[in-house]
């Protein structure tokens, strides 16, 4: 049992040593600098998850079981790779151009967002996987037998369950951590892809160390290898051309359609370039990795006892060899392939099941899309993880089921069959605009039907799911529905008949449904988008969104995108239309692009329900039927000129209203604040020259009543003093000619400074402030004294005219893209839009000047943040009022 | 670029270009053909040919297709970026 527990020590070892360098990726990104994380290697790498336990231990077995057929397994997706034009390239463009969050998204997607589409892919999908996770966790149980010696003993069994059960609970948990640690919008994880990235590695340099011991070291050497594989049982070329055939198309089919190699492949994917390097890169890697393959085969039926489970030769042999440390290697080069293929599978599977079957069925539970309360992603979170551990915890249940007796590449085999159903839909779909959704889901079912009859139940024997006389004599006594022999054709192979029969009649089922509906607008709409992804780089628009409120979709937006990146967007957008602020119009372009990014989180169909809830009903305008309809492209074209200068009109126009709004009221302001400010000048000077006369005057003053009206006089200088000083300073910082005193310092700190200084001011602190102050421990070089007189300025606002009872301020401090961001959000009634284009003015003040004050605190805020090379601004859709402080952390660069 | 507009003939580099990518498209069509290839050799006991050379047979196709891959992706990079018009 001693070398059990190393082995679990070395399991446990490099399990760390995996969540150390995703922990570490995933940091790098967050804080900006993790572009190497994303480069064409580590893309190539990722692909490597194709080559799973099934490749590390099973290929071995497959060739000393049938000699070089194993070849087609990486022959298919190396032909695939190299003639990535063809259909890698516009999988990626549309993957990328469409916000493709699985394959199940993609199909659903290209046949009008069709949900239930998009359910049958998911279950199809799931089924296909459920086998192949089974088989990960089998052979790493085999593995640990083998290591454990424990192989013979009849107690073993227990054993083997709890190892599957530990490897399965520690690879959720890792898929939970670092697959589901923030929805992000593009759905890309970099701490998996990194950590797939160095699995890869590690299960290369493992297979070519054993490959050049078995070579060099037990075989004396190239020449005399080649020499013993001639003379071994596999000595011979003989391949039967069907099963070569056949099994390179499927393993080519497989590599397009499995879920996980989708998720690599497209939707990590972060340019198209990479493929470029990955077209030759990875058939390189898949070739050195399949090179070692029969002389380890050859030698261990050559040197190990008859009877040896030829799926274990590339651990047993260093084995019986005495190389302990070489077998370690390559025990973890096998946990290493099979790891990484249960991560990444469970996690693509969980986004499809998240998608497209609890999201859907949870949005409709609660009642309505768009009005739900409270942040959505937490739920679409939750569903996320608990999808995650259902898939895994299927994988384990197969595993149990099937008592793990079958050799590794036969249930491989029957998994690659399942998905590759998908092929015909998938490639119809980027390749001829006539496909549809009934033809899809007809030729879908048929082709699983087909499979699951003719491969996957006579898999687990004749008699157990399938019993012997439907075997023998065809379905209900039919004698053309034997699952082996299909209108009565025997003698083909059980693989190739079931792959020929289901891939045949999946895509003619699907061709002639296709020929004979007809589609729906969205369909047709979509499918010229998805078939000349080249030509349409922007999408024609299907949403006439004049009814929706941009508050509305940024509050939706918030709950699922989340607040920083749904504000970014808005911001974004914002700015493109030339509009100031967060809220741009709710333009069709706009939406469409909302729509996107929304179904990045929860699926095409989902956001396109959910923004038809706020707009009203999704439209496909006549226009967007005549961008379908080639023949009147001209005209189209014309007209969508016209559109366009018309929208452009209304929009400038709506702009110089906006401005000369902004301009009356600046001039009302300016009158108004001159008037207040005599006012002001006024008071004070009455009462000072009152009470100084008074002094002056009266001879009969008591000391008292001296010291009393000299104070007053005091109190009312110090008063104008205080009003002068704003003015000046407003006046220096906006002429520039203000010195900054550069300092180090922490924000927490400055925050602490200033609620305390706006807070104890005060007789009245009503005000409960919130904060998270382990957000806050941010260090800042920067003048800290001009940035806590901001912060004093917004607590001493939130205090002032926050109408709430009990008031509270929330202060928020997070980290984007190498800036401090720094929200002030209170709970009153906030600022009414008017207002909000007027606050950053000077002397403007909201309301009727009720709580005294110039108005100019928020336009000295303004200029101080310019100056520090940041910004404040209002932020809408909070609740309340809401202001956002924005400080580059890199020491700002004014040299005034 | 746009739908119809397209001239009937294209500078030089392009003309280049296109030919590239009609090298990339052909590529897995050579590979499939090379690897079908041993599909046609002999088989039976006596006049089967060695596993041995089989393997060498089709490591050589792959590795063959690596290097081609790997200098058209080159060139390609090298002619996509001298060549701004990305039509396709």
């Amino acid at each position: 049992m001693a070398t059990l527990n190393i082995l679990v020590a070395v399991c446990l070892i490099y399990v760390t040593f995996l969540f150390v360098v995703a922990f570490a990726a995933e940091r790098a990104a967050k804080q900006g600098h993790g572009g190497w994380l994303r480069s064409p290697l580590v893309y190539t790498l990722s692909l490597s998850i194709y080559c799973t336990a099934w490749t590390f231990y099973g290929a071995v077995g497959y060739a000393a079981r049938s000699g070089l057929e194993y070849l087609t397994i990486y022959i298919g997706p190396s032909l695939v790779m190299v003639g990535w034009w063809w259909i890698l390239r516009k999988l990626v463009r549309i993957g990328r151009s469409q916000r493709v969050t699985s394959i199940a998204d993609l199909i659903s997607s290209r046949y009008g967002k069709s949900n239930l589409l998009a359910v049958g892919v998911t279950l199809l999908a799931v089924i296909g996987t459920t086998p192949y996770i089974a088989l990960q966790l089998q052979s790493v149980t085999l593995s640990f037998d083998v290591f454990s010696g424990s192989n013979e003993v009849a107690g073993s069994i227990v054993d083997r369950d709890s190892t599957a059960l530990w490897v399965a609970m520690g690879l959720t948990l890792f898929t939970i951590v670092f697959g589901t640690r923030n929805l992000d919008v593009n759905e890309r994880h970099h701490g998996v892809v990194i950590a797939i990235a160095v699995e890869a590695i590690v299960k290369l340099f493992a297979l070519l160390a054993v490959g050049v011991f078995v070579v060099w070291g037990l075989g004396g050497g190239l020449s005399e290898t080649l020499q013993r594989i001639d003379a071994s049982e596999i000595g011979m070329w003989e391949m039967r051309g069907d099963r070569w055939a056949s099994l390179i198309f499927l393993s080519a089919a497989a590599f397009l359609c499995l879920p996980r190699m989708f998720q690599v492949m497209v939707v990590e994917n972060d340019h198209e370039s990479y493929l470029r390097t990955a077209s030759w890169a990875f058939p390189a890697y898949l070739m050195v990795m399949s090179l070692f393959v029969v002389p380890i085969a050859v030698l261990g039926l050559d040197i190990l006892p008859e009877g040896s489970n030829p799926d274990l030769f590339v651990l047993t042999l260093p084995l019986a060899t005495g190389r302990e440390g070489l077998a370690m290697l390559s025990f973890l080069g096998g946990f290493s392939s099979a790891t990484s293929m249960v991560i990444v599978a469970s996690l693509a599977l969980s986004t499809m099941v998240s998608n497209h079957i609890v999201m859907p069925i949870w949005l409709s539970a609660t009642g309505g899309g768009a009005k739900i309360s409270g942040d959505v992603r937490n739920v679409v979170i939750l569903s996320r993880r608990l999808s995650i551990a259902a898939v895994v915890a299927l994988g384990y249940l197969y595993f149990r089921l099937s008592g793990g007796g079958t050799a590794l590449a036969s249930i491989g085999l029957i998994s690659f069959a399942g998905v590759a159903q998908f092929l015909p839909v998938l490639l119809g779909g980027i390749f001829w605009r006539g496909a549809t959704r009934t033809g899809a889901f007809a030729g879908l079912s048929v082709g699983f039907l087909v499979w699951a009859f003719a491969l996957l139940l006579p898999s687990f024997g004749s008699g157990v799911l399938i019993s012997q006389s439907v075997m023998d004599n065809g379905l209900f006594g039919l004698a053309w529905l034997r699952p082996q022999a299909f209108f009565g054709i025997e003698g083909m192979d059980p693989l190739v008949h079931a792959v020929m029969w289901s891939i045949s009649l999946n895509t003619l089922v699907f061709f002639v449904s296709s020929l004979v509906g007809f589609p729906s607008p969205l369909e047709r709409l979509q499918g010229a988008q998805f078939v000349n992804v080249y030509e349409h780089s922007r999408r024609p628009q299907g949403w006439s969104g004049s009814a929706a409120q941009s508050e509305d979709l940024m509050i939706m937006a918030q709950r699922i995108l989340g607040a920083r990146e749904a504000q970014n967007l808005f911001e974004r957008e914002a700015q493109r239309q030339g509009v100031s602020g967060y809220l741009p119009d709710p333009s069709p372009d706009f939406l469409q692009i909302l729509e996107r990014e929304l179904s990045g989180s929860v699926g095409a169909a989902t956001a396109h329900a959910m923004i038809g809830q706020i707009v009203g009903g999704a439209s496909v305008s006549v226009r967007d039927l005549m961008a379908v309809a080639d023949e009147t492209a001209q005209m189209m074209e014309y007209s969508s000129k016209l559109e366009a200068k018309s929208e452009e009109q209304a929009r400038t126009a709506r702009q110089l209203r906006q401005a000369n709004e902004k301009l009356t009221q600046l001039s009302v302001q300016k009158d108004a604040f001159l008037s207040q400010v005599s006012h002001e000048l006024r008071t004070p000077m009455t009462s000072i020259r009152a009470f100084s006369e008074i002094l002056r005057d009266s001879e009969k003053l008591s000391g008292q009543e001296k010291v009393k009206y000299s104070s007053i006089i005091h109190d009312e200088a110090i008063r104008l003093t205080r009003l002068l000083d704003d003015l000046l300073d407003l006046s220096v910082l906006e002429n520039g000619q203000v010195n900054l005193n550069t300092q180090t310092g922490v924000l927490v700190d400055v925050l602490d400074h200033a609620i305390s200084s706006a807070l104890t001011g005060s007789s009245d602190t009503r005000l409960t402030v919130r904060r998270r102050k382990s957000h806050e421990v941010v260090h800042m070089t920067t003048d800290l004294d001009r940035l806590a007189q901001v912060f004093i300025n917004l607590i001493g606002n939130a205090q002032k005219y926050c109408d709430a009872d009990p008031a509270e301020l929330t202060i928020n401090a997070s980290l984007s893209q190498g800036q401090m961001l720094v929200d002030f959000i209170d709970n009153g009634s906030g600022i009414s839009k008017e207002d909000q284009a007027v606050i950053f003015e000077k002397f403007a003040r909201v309301g009727e000047m009720k709580a005294g004050g110039a108005g100019l605190g928020l336009a000295i805020c303004r200029e101080i943040m310019a100056r520090l090379g940041g910004s404040v601004s209002y932020l809408p859709g909070q609740g309340g009022a809401a202001f956002r402080v924005i400080l580059p952390l890199a020491a700002s660069k004014t040299t005034l | 670029m746009t739908e119809g507009h397209t001239p009937l003939f294209h500078e030089r580099k392009s003309y280049r270009r296109r030919r590239l990518i009609d090298m990339i498209r052909m590529l897995p069509l050579i590979g499939a053909f090379l690897w079908a290839v041993p599909l046609l050799w002999p088989s039976g006991k006596d006049s089967a040919t060695p596993t041995s050379l089989a393997i060498i047979y089709l490591f050589a196709v792959w590795l063959g297709m690596v290097l081609l891959g790997a200098l058209l992706a080159r060139l390609l990079k090298k002619a996509e970026d001298q060549d701004p018009d990305r039509g396709t």
